[in-house]
This record gives structure tokens, C-alpha cells and sequence, in this order.
């Protein structure tokens, strides 16, 4: 691999080698005109017109002359383990960069194995461009050696999804993909691609990306709802913010930080939307929903003004929604109108970017709320529901220390990827985030295996001197460790922390709380030794084992310049608390067992 | 590094039962409500038709949609238009109001579709239906046709094919007068519909027209 970070000017990476390449050749200028490049090379440029950098993937059949194309080109190619990986990794780098991640599959087999990552970019709204290969286009829909119907699978589960029909058209289908997945609520999209297709030539010039004339995303909200909710804003006596994934992904967090301090009112925010406001700010009541901080809860509980910014109310927040926010008029920002009052009625809709409508907002407010008692109930109930663990003398080992001491030992710009457990909320909870793009993980669907291909893919997209680190659980590492190889090979600076409780422990705690303690398969005394693991594909491995050696442990593998993995035996004991239980009500969040 | 804290003692704060609680509720679909007076939403029958790109998997797209997000489709039409380009899909939703907002904006969302609307009652809707039923009393099978404006496809020694066109309500009569001949097979098309006179049923935005 070359270099990482942002993705360059279009006018840098314009597909001149095509011409340049015929001049060399001495072809004369009237065959010059007449040049073709075969689909799979006008996949290629498209990629190039629209800025892309890295593409990760895994080859095959199918997608071999797309990779034939690639070798050519200036584009880097991760290969990763397995093609959920890719999937993942281009989610991350989406996540972090804010530009489209690019994965390549081959058909068959290597679409299926992306589904899993489709389906978490399309549930957290970031943006990925999937190609797969297919089988040639006379052969699809018989059955033919490794057809999968890819646009078929993947409908569901992408915000758009094209079947490449000819070499002429097929650029400006990757181009088509590439804007959609970044424009507006971004999203991916796949393009799929018959082998004779990309084999099949063309004259026609790949085109910038373009969103289809169709698709129309309105930015600025209807002034007179805006000014109407505005005015409900200065009316009310408990405002809160809710900031969601939206206001990451539309970079509106100067515009939230500049709306919630000039009119005093309290943050909290979703799991994707952990960024969008510093947490070590005054105002931050930081996560609220199932796992949530105890005073976020009560805060969203107790609201009479819930200004909701690109949230989509999931109910992993929400908790049964009758009992959420119920006195409070709720103002929906979202870039996408159907969103709006698809599970919390909206008092006032305002369809629009994040950015512009927070604008919009602050213009239209005549003055500010009162909100010095609020605010102060708020932080009373911040000391009173204070985020803490019992760490009694003896061992073993709190995982949630392991996150604290690894923040402390780390700069705030340091990336946080997760996979999905307890170890995911004890990595929300426990870690303070303070910059938008740091907190990287699986948020809708709850994806075991994301944390170390997204820490690949954030590696990539993050600057050279941002630390990558991973918290990782037993059973999600197990899931997709085999990436190990390519952070080895790619020599990528990431620390995996793997909180090791020798169980799913999610699940073990569930099982524990609403199964009378029937630990039916949740428990692993079988885990490897992931420190001899590390090693055994070529990563430094590191080995904790209790509260003496930690900080020395931490230091020394966050110094290492390269993969390093770190197994932390953690107490296997440990809860995650507070807990609201599924579809119950965010105000009678348990602080224990016994309240469940 | 700091210093580890061995006094931590786990998570403080109120019970449950000791914490202040909020005066409303919500409904099941998220809408506040009086506690006293519970809001309805029944459900309601209506139209809805979408202008779409006439491309292939758009129906695909737009019937995947209905399934995934359990929406209740009564009927789903769809076929081209006076452009080539475009193809009309008319859908019969049986819905509660915030349910048939939730399949326009979903609809609005696939790509190729260029205009959603829900058509108002006065839409001029028609369905299509072939009936064969038994040949047993062909003049009164005749009669319940004509009565009907219906049109003979097919009379042979045992079956008799009508065809009949008109609203819902027409057609459910007419199908219920043909029970007493003992009916063999029916095929529906389900409702198509523009919007009634100068009304436009779909907007096309002027760059794709
Ligand atoms: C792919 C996948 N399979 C199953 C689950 C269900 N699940 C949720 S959390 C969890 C346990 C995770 O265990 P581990 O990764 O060891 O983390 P811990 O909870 O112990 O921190 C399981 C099995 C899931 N989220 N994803």
C-alpha cells in the first residue's frame, strides 16, 4: 500500500493513462479518437473520476478483469481475508472519511459472503460502493457456476443497486453509485458486473458522478415550520438535544456545538451519533437508549422539547415508545423525509441537511430558553447517576478500567472501533469521545466480527498520526480474526484490545437476567490464547491479566508500530448497567440486577 | 496513567420507584396522547399511484418494499404509459393514516421513482375482472352480463368466460350475482386509477420530462 488519507482532487486523479498510453504506442490520431477500453477499465476510471484511493476486496472469477484493470491503475488494493471483511473495512473508512469505501467481491460466493457488511452500512446509513463480479450475462439466470442474483440479495439491504447491461453503460453506472452513496442520507449501493461486460470494450468516456434526476434532497426546512419550532424551543423549560448519526455523517457538529452552547441546552445522543458533541462538555449527557448513561435517560424521559436531529428512533434508543419522551413536542431534523414520524410523531418536521436546519434554527430563535434550572437538574442527576463499577480490591480485572486506561493513554483523536457485545458498551460508556469520526462500530445491526476489518478500514482512512484502536470481544474477534493477515502484511498501526470474559457475554448477561441463569451456549472456555494467535500471524501479542500489569501492558503495546493484539482476562462476571430492558422504559433504567 | 480507584463501589443513584416520572404516553405508533383520551387509527382503504422509471427490477423494488415493511396491499398494478420511459404502478393500500404516509415516503425513496401521490376519493379507478363460471343457464348468464355491461369472451358447452370492468363495488356485485351458476375460475387485475379531470396523478419535474 502507498498512502492513506483523504482522497484526492478529482483534477488528480483524471484517467489520462488512456491516451497517454495510445500517443506512446504511435497510433495516429484518428485511431486515438476511436480508443477503446474495455468495461472493466471504465469501471476503473469511474472509480478514479470519483476520487477513490483504496479499494478493498478479494478476487475471483467473475471480477477478474476488473482486477486486470486495477493493475494498471494508481489505485491501492487491500486483499483481505474474507469478503465480509472488505465489506466492513469500506464501511469504516466511509465512517471515517466521510467519502464512499470502496469493496470488491467476485460473484457467487464472494457477493454472499459481503452481505453482512452491506447490510450494516446500509443500516448506519454510511456510505460504500460494492462491485461485484457475474457471471456473463448469457448465462445469468441458469444456475450457472458460482450466479448468485446479487441485485436480487442485495435490494433489501442497499439504498441502490445496478445490474451493469453494457460495456458503454457501465461506468457511468459505478459513477451513478458513487454519488448516490454519498448524497443525502448516504447509503450503499452495489453495481454488479457480467463478465462480458467487463470484458466487452467501448469508446464511450467515463462521466463524473451524478445522482439521478429523480432523486431530489431538499437541504433547507420549511421556514415557517422552522420559525414555529424554534419559537417551541424558546417556550420550553426542559429542552434536550438528541444528536444522531446525521449529525456525524452531515458534518454538522461545529452547528450543534455553536446551537446547544448559545441556548444552553442539554446533548444527548444516539450510539452512531457518539461524537457529534464533545462528552466532556458541561451540557453532554452523552448515550441515551438501552445502555445508556442514567442521566441521559432521565433527561429524554422527562423532556418537554426533544429537537431530534438525524436519528431514525431506533428502538435499541427509543425502548418501548410509549414511554418515550412522552411530554415532550418533538422537532425532527432529518435528511430523509421518511424518517419523519416513522416511529416517533413529529411535532414539527423540518426535512433538511443537519447543518443548514441547526442554522436555520439558531437564525429563526428570537431569544434563548431559560434553562438554568434544567440545566442544573441535569447535573445533579450527572453526579447522581454518576457512570461507575465496583472494583473491589482483590482481582479479577474490570473491563471497564481497560477502556479508561486506554483512552487516558491515547490522544483524543484516537479512532475506537468495537466489535458487538458488552465490550461495545463499555466502550460507549467508559471512553470519552470528543471529536466527530473517532467511535466506529456496528450500531444497527450489532454486527459480531466488525471490530478488526473496521479497524483496517479506519486505519486506512485516518491520518498517518491518529492512533487506531479496537475493543474487541472473545467471541466477535473469533469471528473475523483472520484479517490479522492483512494488518500484518499492510503493517497497519492498530491495537486490538480483547476483552476477554471467555464467554458471548451479551448474551451470557441476558441469559443470566431474563433465562433464570440457563447459560445455554453462551459460555467459550474454549478461546485460544488470541496473544499466541497474534503471533502465529506474525502481530505482537500481548497478554493482561490483572490490574498489576495493565498500565505497563497498555503502554508498551499502543508503542508498537504495527498490529499488536492484546488479551485482557477480564473479570467474566462483569454486567453492563445501566440497562433499560428491550422495549421497556427508558426512565426505569436498571442500575443492577435488582432492578430488573 | 492514573492511579486505579479501589473505592469505586458500582453504579449510584435513585431506584427506579424514586425517580421523577413523566405526566403522558404515547401510542404504539409513537404519537403522544392524552392519557385520558386514547387516539384511534383505524385503518383506512385508499390509492395510491407512483410514476416510475420504466426500468428493469423497478417492480421488484417497489413490491420488496411492501413485503419487507409489512404494509397491507390490497392490489398492485402496474404497466407502461403514454411515455415509454415511464410506467404507472397503482397500489390499494389498506393502512391507518401514519402507515399510508410511511409507503409514500418509502415508495419516494426508490430511485427510479419520479412522483408518488395519494389519489383523492373522486380518482376515476377501474378494474378489470374474467369470470367462467358454468354453462349450465347460459341466458341467465347472459342476462347478469348484459345487466352488468359486461362482455362474453367465451361461451362453450360447460364453462362460460365474461369480462367486466368497473370500480371495486361493481365488480364485487357482479361476482357475487354470478355465484348462483357455480363460478370455475376468476382472474383480477386490481385497480388502476388516474386522478379526475385538470388533476395531475403524477408530477414530472421539468429535467425529465
Ligand atoms: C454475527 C452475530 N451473531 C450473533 C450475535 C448475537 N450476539 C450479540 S452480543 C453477542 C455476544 C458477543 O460476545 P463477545 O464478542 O465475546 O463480546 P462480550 O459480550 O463478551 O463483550 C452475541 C452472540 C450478533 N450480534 N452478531
Amino acid at each position: 500500500m502507498t498512502e492513506h488519507g483523504a482522497v484526492t482532487e478529482p483534477d488528480e486523479a483524471e484517467p489520462e493513462a488512456e491516451s497517454e498510453a495510445t500517443e506512446a504506442e504511435g497510433v495516429d490520431a484518428e485511431e486515438a479518437e476511436v480508443a477503446k477500453r474495455t468495461g472493466a477499465e471504465s469501471v476503473v476510471a469511474s472509480l478514479e473520476a470519483a476520487g477513490v484511493e483504496t479499494v478493498f476486496g478479494v478476487q475471483g472469477g467473475a471480477i477478474m478483469p476488473v482486477y486486470d484493470a486495477l493493475y494498471d491503475s494508481g489505485l491501492d488494493h487491500v486483499t483481505m481475508a474474507h469478503e465480509q471483511g472488505a465489506a466492513h473495512a469500506a464501511d469504516a473508512y466511509g465512517a471515517v472519511s466521510g467519502d464512499p469505501g470502496v469493496c470488491m467481491a467476485t460473484s457467487g460466493p464472494g457477493a454472499t459472503n459481503l452481505v453482512t457488511g452491506l447490510a450494516d452500512a446500509d443500516m448506519d446509513s454510511e456510505p460504500v460502493v460494492a462491485l461485484t463480479g457475474q457471471v456473463p450475462t448469457e448465462l445469468v439466470g441458469n444456475d450457472a457456476f458460482q450466479e448468485t442474483d446479487t441485485v436480487g440479495v442485495t435490494t433489501p439491504i442497499t439504498k441502490s443497486n445496478y445490474f451493469a447491461s453494457s460495456p458503454d453503460t457501465v461506468g457511468e453506472d459505478v459513477s451513478t453509485a458513487f454519488a448516490l452513496a454519498s448524497h443525502g442520507r448516504q447509503g450503499p449501493t452495489v453495481v454488479d458486473l457480467p463478465k462480458d461486460v467487463t470484458t466487452g470494450e467501448t469508446d464511450v468516456d467515463p462521466v463524473e458522478p451524478e445522482v439521478p434526476g429523480t432523486v431530489d434532497v431538499q437541504t433547507r426546512a420549511d421556514d415557517e415550520n422552522v420559525a414555529a419550532a424554534a419559537q417551541t424551543i424558546v417556550d420550553a423549560d426542559e429542552p434536550v438535544i438528541l444528536a444522531g448519526g446525521g449529525v456525524v455523517k452531515g458534518d454538522a457538529t461545529e452547528e450543534l456545538y455553536a446551537f446547544a452552547t448559545e441556548h444552553e441546552i442539554p446533548v444527548v445522543t444516539t450510539m452512531p451519533g457518539i461524537g457529534a458533541f464533545p462528552e466532556d462538555h458541561d451540557l453532554a449527557l452523552e448515550m441515551a437508549g438501552m445502555h445508556g448513561t442514567g442521566y441521559a435517560n432521565m433527561a429524554i424521559t422527562l423532556t418537554d422539547c426533544l429537537l431530534a436531529v438525524g436519528t431514525r428512533f431506533d428502538d435499541r434508543l427509543t425502548g418501548g415508545v410509549d414511554s418515550f419522551a412522552p411530554d415532550a413536542e418533538v422537532i425532527h431534523v432529518d435528511i430523509d423525509p421518511a424518517e419523519i414520524s416513522k416511529n416517533i410523531e413529529a411535532d414539527h418536521p423540518l426535512v433538511g441537511d443537519a447543518g443548514t436546519v441547526l442554522d436555520q434554527l439558531d437564525e429563526a430563535m428570537p431569544t434563548s430558553p431559560d434553562t438554568e434550572a434544567w440545566v442544573e437538574q441535569c447535573r445533579e442527576w450527572k453526579e447522581e447517576y454518576r457512570l461507575d463499577y465496583a472494583a473491589p480490591e482483590d482481582e479479577p480485572l474490570k473491563p471497564q478500567y481497560v477502556v479508561e486506561a486506554v483512552d487516558e493513554a491515547t490522544d483524543r483523536d484516537t479512532v475506537v472501533t468495537t466489535g458487538v457485545g458488552q465490550h461495545q458498551m463499555w466502550a460507549c460508556q467508559f471512553w470519552t469521545y470528543t471529536e466527530p469520526r473517532t467511535w466506529v462500530s456496528s450500531h444497527g445491526l450489532g454486527a459480531m466480527g466488525y471490530g478488526l476489518p473496521s479497524a483496517i478500514g479506519a486505519r486506512v482512512a485516518a491520518d498517518d498520526d491518529q492512533s487506531v484502536v479496537s475493543f474487541d470481544g472473545d467471541g466477535s474477534f473469533l469471528m473475523t480474526c483472520q484479517e490479522l493477515v492483512v494488518a500484518v502484511r499492510e503493517q497497519m498501526d492498530i491495537t486490538v484490545f480483547v476483552l476477554n470474559n471467555e464467554a458471548i457475554g451479551m448474551v451470557r448477561q441476558w441469559q443470566d437476567a431474563f433465562f433464570d441463569g440457563r447459560r445455554m451456549a453462551s459460555e467459550y472456555p474454549w478461546v485460544p490464547k488470541f496473544d499466541t494467535l497474534a503471533e502465529a500471524f506474525g502481530a505482537d501479542g500481548f497478554r493482561i491479566e490483572g490490574y498489576d500489569d495493565a498500565p505497563d501492558v497498555i503502554e508498551e503495546a499502543l508503542a508498537v508500530d504495527g498490529p499488536a493484539v492484546v488479551d485482557v482476562y477480564i473479570d467474566p462476571t462483569e454486567d453492563v448497567y445501566p440497562m433499560v430492558p428491550s422495549g421497556g422504559d427508558n426512565g426505569q433504567f436498571a442500575l443492577s440486577e435488582d432492578h430488573l | 496513567m492514573s492511579e486505579r480507584d479501589t473505592e469505586r463501589e458500582g453504579l449510584p443513584g435513585p431506584a427506579p420507584e424514586d425517580r421523577r416520572r413523566p405526566k403522558g404516553r404515547r401510542t404504539s405508533q409513537g404519537i403522544r396522547v392524552d392519557p385520558e383520551v386514547e387516539a384511534e387509527h383505524p385503518p383506512r382503504r385508499t390509492v395510491i399511484s407512483a410514476l416510475v422509471e420504466h426500468e428493469p427490477g423497478v417492480l421488484a423494488r417497489v413490491s420488496g418494499l411492501f413485503s419487507r415493511r409489512q404494509f397491507n396491499i390490497e392490489s398492485l398494478t402496474v404497466a407502461d404509459t403514454q411515455n415509454d420511459d415511464w410506467a404507472r404502478i397503482t397500489v390499494v393500500v389498506e393502512e391507518p393514516d401514519p402507515g399510508i404516509d410511511q409507503v409514500e415516503k418509502q415508495l419516494e425513496k426508490v430511485v427510479p421513482v419520479i412522483h408518488v401521490r395519494e389519489l383523492a376519493d373522486d380518482a376515476v379507478t377501474r378494474e378489470l375482472v374474467v369470470v367462467k363460471v358454468d354453462a349450465d343457464r347460459p341466458h341467465e348468464v347472459h342476462a347478469i352480463t348484459e345487466m352488468y355491461n359486461g362482455k362474453t369472451l367465451d361461451a362453450g358447452p360447460r364453462t362460460i368466460t365474461v369480462e367486466l370492468t368497473g370500480d371495486e363495488q361493481k365488480i364485487n356485485d357482479a361476482i357475487d350475482a354470478y355465484r348462483q351458476f357455480g363460478i370455475r375460475e376468476i382472474a383480477r387485475t386490481g385497480q388502476t386509477a388516474l386522478a379526475r379531470g385538470e388533476t395531475k396523478t403524477a408530477v414530472v419535474p421539468d429535467h425529465l420530462k
